[in-house]
C-alpha cells in the first residue's frame, strides 16, 4: 500500500455546492454528503434483504383486496361530503396508500434507526468521518422515501388497473405520498433518538394502530361526535388520508394546501429535533 | 499534530479529564497509558473532534475541534475501542462506503480498498460478511477502514484488547509498518507490552491527570529499578520473610502472593537471599517493565 502520511490532506474533496454556502454553525453539522447514506442503504439491501424490502409492496394490496373488494361488496358506494358517490374500494384505496407511506416511513425511521443506534453502532462510525448529523438524518430519511416511492408507484398502478383512480390528479399523489413519508420519517427519527429500551419502542405501535383504524381510513369522519372529529383532525394520518384521497378522487381544492402545510411543518420540526439530538448523542 | 493545554472534560460533577497537557509531533507514535476510567477514551474523543471540551486549549492539525470538526475528522483515522463495522455490508463494501462518507469518489475508494485489504491480510475475505470474521480480522478491518482517507493521524483506542496472542502480534506488526512509513499514531492501552512495542513516547494517565511522561525506557529508568526479583514463600510466610530481607535492593514490595525486590542487579539480590538462608518456593529475575512503573504510579488497588 502507499504510505498514508505523505499524501496531501484531504479536506472534503467534493463538497456539494449547497453545503459550501451554509454558515459555519450548520457546516459543522452538514457536509452535504447525505446521499452517501442512501448509497449505503442500497448496498445493504442488495447484500441482505431485498426480498423483505419487496414484501412491503404487498401489504396494502392485500388490505385493498380484503376490505375494498371483499367487504366493499356488502357496503356498496360511499357518499362524499360534496355529494359525489364512489365505490367503497375507491374510497379506501387512497387511505391505504397514505397508510403504507406512513408505515414504511415509520418503520424505517424508528425500529431500523433504533437498532443502528444502539446495536449496530453505525452512527458512531459515520460521525467519526467528515459526515455530520444532518447528513445522517437526511440520508436515512431519503432512503426511506425512495423505498416508499417504489411501493407507492406499485400501489398506484394497481389502483389504476382496478379503475379506482377517478381523476388525472391521482398522479400527484406520488409527490404527496413522498411529502407524507418525509413528515412521518423525520418525526419518527426524532422520537426514536429519545428512546432507550425496546419497551419504549412498543409505544410507537400503540399509537400507530388506532391512528390507522380511525383516521377516516375505512369510513368518513362524520360518523364521530364533534369532539372526536377535532381530535382526529389534529393527527397527521388524517391529513395524509385527506390529501391523497382528494387527489385520487379529483377533489382538488385549497383545503389540500392545509394538509401540505401540516406536513411541511412536521418535517421542519422533525429534522430540527433529529439533528440536535444526534449532535447531543454522538458529538457531545 | 496535536497540541493540548489544560484540556478538561466534565460530565456534570464528574471530571473525566482534569487539565492535561501533551503534544504529539509529526511521525511520532504517542501513547496514553492508564487504567480503566482514567480518561483515555474521553481524551481520544476530544482529539477526534467528536466530543467538545469543557475547558483548556486543544488544536488538532492546527485547527480547533470546536469550530472545524468535519475538517479535522476528514484527516484523522479512528479505530474505536469497540469495533463498529457495518454488519449489513460485506468486507470490501465496508471500506468503500466508509471512504465515500469522506466524499471520496467511488474509483478512489475501490482502488484504496483493494490495497488496504491486502495490507490487512483480508483479500480473501473481501466478499465475506463482517459477522463471519474472527475478532482479529475485524480489528484489522477496522484499522484498514481508518486508513481509507489517507489520514495524517491514526488514533487507536485499545487496539488489541480482547484479542488472542497470535492476533495481537499480527496487529502489532501491521501497526509497526505504518509507523515505519511515517504515520503519526496516537494509541491508548492498558497493556504495558503494547505500549513498549508501539510507543516512542507516552503519558501515564490516572484519574484524568498525567502522572508521568517520557519514552518507555526513560519511564522505567526514572520510576523503577533496572531489574525486579519476584520471590514466593507461600502466602502465610511472605510478610515475615520480607522483614528479614530489609535492605536488599532499592525497594521491597510485599504482595499477598509474592515479594518483589527492585534492584539494579537481580543476580546479586538473589545471592543475598540465599546467603540469608531463605529458600523461596519459586524465584524469578526479570527486567523491569512499564507495568512496574504503571503500578507504582497508579497504585495496586482495583479501579472500578
Amino acid at each position: 500500500m502507499s504510505a498514508p502520511s505523505d499524501t496531501a490532506p484531504l479536506v472534503p474533496e467534493r463538497r456539494r455546492g449547497l453545503a459550501a454556502l451554509l454558515p459555519a454553525s450548520v457546516r459543522a453539522l452538514y457536509a452535504g454528503n447525505a446521499r452517501m447514506f442512501v448509497v449505503r442503504g442500497f448496498l445493504s439491501a442488495k447484500t441482505n434483504n431485498w426480498i423483505v424490502v419487496l414484501s412491503g409492496f404487498f401489504e396494502p394490496v392485500f388490505f385493498l383486496i380484503a376490505m375494498g373488494i371483499g367487504l366493499g361488496t356488502y357496503i356498496g358506494d360511499v357518499e362524499l361530503a360534496n355529494g359525489q358517490t364512489v365505490p367503497y374500494a375507491a374510497f379506501i384505496a387512497p387511505a391505504l396508500l397514505a397508510v403504507s407511506a406512513m408505515n414504511g416511513a415509520v418503520y424505517d425511521s424508528t425500529w431500523n434507526v433504533f437498532f443502528k443506534m444502539h446495536f449496530g453502532k453505525l452512527y458512531d462510525a459515520v460521525l467519526s468521518t467528515s459526515m455530520g448529523p444532518l447528513d445522517v438524518a437526511l440520508g436515512e430519511i431519503s432512503y426511506a422515501l425512495l423505498r416508499g416511492l417504489v411501493y407507492a408507484t406499485g400501489f398506484l398502478t394497481v389502483m389504476q388497473l382496478m379503475g379506482l383512480n377517478q381523476s388525472w390528479t391521482a398522479i400527484l399523489s406520488l409527490p404527496a405520498v413522498l411529502l407524507v413519508a418525509f413528515g412521518f420519517a423525520s418525526v419518527g427519527m426524532a422520537i426514536t433518538s429519545y428512546m432507550k429500551t425496546f419497551q419504549q419502542m412498543d409505544w410507537i405501535n400503540f399509537v400507530m394502530l388506532p391512528m390507522f383504524l380511525f383516521s377516516a381510513t375505512f369510513f368518513p369522519l362524520d360518523v364521530y361526535p364533534e369532539a372526536i372529529q377535532r381530535l382526529i383532525q389534529a393527527l397527521p394520518l388524517w391529513h395524509a388520508v385527506e390529501l391523497v384521497r382528494g387527489l385520487t378522487l379529483g377533489q382538488f381544492g385549497p383545503q389540500l394546501l392545509v394538509h401540505v402545510g401540516y406536513f411541511v411543518a412536521m418535517i421542519a420540526v422533525g429534522i430540527t429535533f433529529t439533528t440536535r439530538r444526534l449532535r447531543a448523542l454522538f458529538l457531545d | 499534530m496535536v497540541h493540548a493545554q489544560s484540556l478538561t472534560k466534565k460530565y456534570g460533577d464528574f471530571t473525566a479529564v482534569d487539565g492535561i497537557d501533551f503534544e504529539v509531533a509529526p511521525g511520532e507514535s504517542f501513547g496514553l497509558l492508564g487504567p480503566n476510567g482514567a480518561g483515555k477514551s474521553t481524551t481520544m474523543r476530544m482529539v477526534g473532534a467528536v466530543s467538545s471540551r469543557t475547558g483548556g486549549d486543544l488544536s488538532v492539525l492546527g485547527l480547533d475541534p470546536d469550530t472545524h470538526g468535519p475538517q479535522i475528522r476528514a484527516q484523522l483515522g479512528v479505530v474505536p475501542q469497540e469495533d463498529n463495522l457495518d454488519a449489513e455490508l460485506k468486507v470490501r463494501d465496508n471500506l468503500i462506503v466508509y471512504g465515500r462518507y469522506f466524499g471520496l469518489s467511488r474509483a478512489v475508494c475501490a482502488a484504496r480498498a483493494d490495497e488496504l485489504l491486502d495490507f490487512a491480510q483480508l483479500t480473501e475475505k473481501a466478499q465475506a460478511k463482517v459477522d463471519d470474521l474472527s475478532g482479529g480480522m475485524k480489528r484489522r478491518l477496522t484499522i484498514a477502514r481508518a486508513l481509507i482517507n489517507t489520514p495524517r493521524v491514526l488514533m487507536l483506542d485499545e487496539p488489541t484488547t480482547g484479542l488472542d496472542p497470535q492476533a495481537r502480534h499480527v496487529l502489532w506488526d501491521r501497526l509497526f509498518r505504518l509507523k515505519e512509513q511515517g504515520t503519526t499514531l496516537v494509541v491508548t492501552t492498558h497493556y504495558m507490552d503494547e505500549a513498549e512495542q508501539l510507543c516512542d513516547r507516552l503519558v501515564v494517565v490516572d484519574h484524568g491527570r498525567i502522572m508521568a511522561e517520557g519514552s518507555p525506557a526513560a519511564l522505567i529508568r526514572e520510576h523503577s529499578s533496572r531489574e525486579v526479583v519476584e520471590l514466593r514463600f507461600g502466602s502465610t510466610r511472605n510478610a515475615a520473610v520480607a522483614a528479614e530481607l530489609e535492605g536488599v535492593g532499592d525497594r521491597i514490595e510485599v504482595l499477598p502472593d509474592r515479594i518483589l525486590i527492585y534492584t539494579p542487579s537481580g543476580e546479586d539480590a538473589l545471592e543475598h537471599v540465599s546467603r540469608a538462608g531463605l529458600h523461596p518456593t519459586t524465584s524469578l529475575v526479570r527486567r523491569a517493565s512499564l507495568e512496574d512503573v504503571f503500578l507504582r504510579l497508579t497504585g495496586r488497588s482495583l479501579i472500578e
